[in-house]
């Protein structure tokens, strides 16, 4: 259960990129996706630029690519449906590799995967060079709601906690014998989630009452 | 003879639920005082555990910290005099930082600036984290978080420290390590604990709490010596343990 076996986002690093104050990075990665998104779906050369632009940042801040890489697989579930596109999409159509597809429907998964691929990467290098606690610092100096920050902070500190419980219940489960490989036993899997969220409600009210403890005052404290 | 510190007379309590977990406790302690309290699984320890700073409020009877009544006027002040140590450091811990999480308390209470940077500090001084200031609490080991969760709350100056089952989960060395932390601090310590050798290494008095009242209180080794008494409160020392010859 050490840190050694956490999901990272974070690459240490004291790159320009990486001490550039982290709500300039949010609104600068906002901005670019605007511009990114609203760029209209022909337009390759400005997707070159962009590409350009954030491969450089990729390579001042020195995010290694065997890092980013793998954690650009959040993209799957878009690249599935672009492909998908040329096939159900209708209007004129064109021969692409031997298969007669709508000619719209590829330009338009041409599209979707040049910004998805921009977007993730550029989201990806954000959260490389920042730590999580300076975005929601940041988020917070952009005047996000106090309790929003809050709520983003409890996940944050708490996600691994509740994955290593999780983890636990499982090799607990399996150490039984259980394997849940048929639908049949999703039942079990059912009555785990609702243990995890027992157990997850009340270290909440453990968590709440240690603050109590140390003064902590609910209703006002905030200035 | 000086206020004790912590001065708790006929407290009953019950749950709202209706079970009634403490029938008359009667608890006093001294400045500078290390006392453990003993006793099994259902005793009421952790109950009255938290009557110490008014998170529960007694059914009967008084609690006063220092001559200051627990009252909800008076929670702020209580808060600040009585540290708790709870058992998970997962549940003490919630900041993206160690220094986040030592400053909560001490922010509560009103410190900015300069002097809390310095309470922070000094806190962390006293537990040999000083260097560990800036990293995610859940990047460290069980023991380090354990001796941050007592950072955290002598970063709040109590005049009495509460450590809920302090050598819990720790690997030997830890436990060492903690019991030389809390030796080297001036402050009263009340520490509930199974661990009976760690009891008796660290706290000259023991307070046994059976069935909601207090069934003894009294010199450390001779309470874990008295095995008549030890089988009637379902306490049993180690294997090998003798408290004669420590």
């Amino acid at each position: 259960m050490g840190p050694a076996h956490r999901r990272r986002t974070h690459v240490p690093g004291r790159t320009p990129v990486h001490r550039a104050p982290a709500h300039l990075k949010l609104l600068a990665l906002l901005g670019f996706m605007l511009v990114v998104v609203a760029t209209p779906r022909t337009a390759y050369p400005a997707f070159a630029a962009y590409a350009a632009v954030l491969v450089a940042l990729i390579v001042v801040a020195r995010v290694p690519l065997g890092f980013l890489l793998p954690r650009m697989l959040v993209e799957v579930p878009f690249v599935v449906f672009a492909v998908l596109l040329p096939f159900i999409a209708t209007g004129p159509t064109t021969t692409f590799l031997g298969l007669t597809v709508s000619e719209p429907g590829l330009e338009a998964a041409a599209a979707l995967l040049i910004k998805a691929t921009i977007g993730v990467a550029a989201s990806l290098t954000l959260a490389a060079t920042t730590e999580p606690h300076e975005l929601l610092a940041g988020l917070g100096r952009l005047r996000l709601p106090h309790e929003m920050v809050q709520i983003m902070a409890f996940m944050i500190r708490y996600v691994d906690v509740v994955a290593d419980e999780m983890h636990r219940m499982r090799i607990a489960r399996e150490s039984r014998g259980f394997r849940g490989s048929s639908i049949r036993q999703w039942g079990v899997l059912g009555r785990t989630a609702s243990a995890l969220f027992i157990r997850s409600y009340e270290r909440g009210e453990r968590v709440h009452l240690a603050m109590m403890s140390r003064g902590h005052d609910p209703s006002g404290g905030r200035s | 003879m000086s206020v004790p510190v912590i001065d708790v007379r006929g407290l009953a309590y019950a749950y709202p639920d209706g079970s009634q977990v403490l029938y008359g406790v009667d608890l006093h302690i001294h400045a500078g005082e290390r006392v453990a309290l003993l006793g099994p699984n259902g005793a009421g320890k952790t109950t009255l555990v938290l009557h110490l700073n008014g998170i529960l409020l007694p059914g009967a009877g008084t609690v006063a910290v220092s001559g200051l009544p627990v009252e909800k006027k008076n929670f702020r002040e209580i808060r600040r005099r009585v540290g708790i140590v709870f058992q998970d450091p997962d549940d003490q811990l919630f900041s993206a930082t160690v220094r986040a999480d030592v400053a909560f308390g001490p922010a509560n209470l009103g410190l900015r600036g300069d002097a809390l940077e310095q309470r922070v500090m000094h806190a962390l001084d006293q537990v040999g984290m000083a260097d560990y200031a800036d990293r995610p609490p859940h990047h460290l080991s069980f023991g380090q978080r354990r001796r941050v969760a007592v950072a955290t709350v002598l970063a709040m100056e109590p005049q009495i420290l509460v450590l809920d089952e302090p050598s819990s989960n720790l690997d030997p060395m830890a436990r060492r390590e903690l019991a030389d932390i809390v030796r080297s601090l001036s402050v009263t310590v009340l520490m509930v604990t199974h661990d009976l050798p760690y009891a008796l290494e660290l706290c000259p008095r023991s307070v046994v709490l059976a069935d909601g009242v207090v069934a003894a209180d009294s010199d450390t080794r001779k309470l874990l010596s008295d095995e008549d008494f030890m089988r009637a409160h379902r306490l049993e020392l180690p294997f090998g343990f003798d408290p004669r010859t420590v």
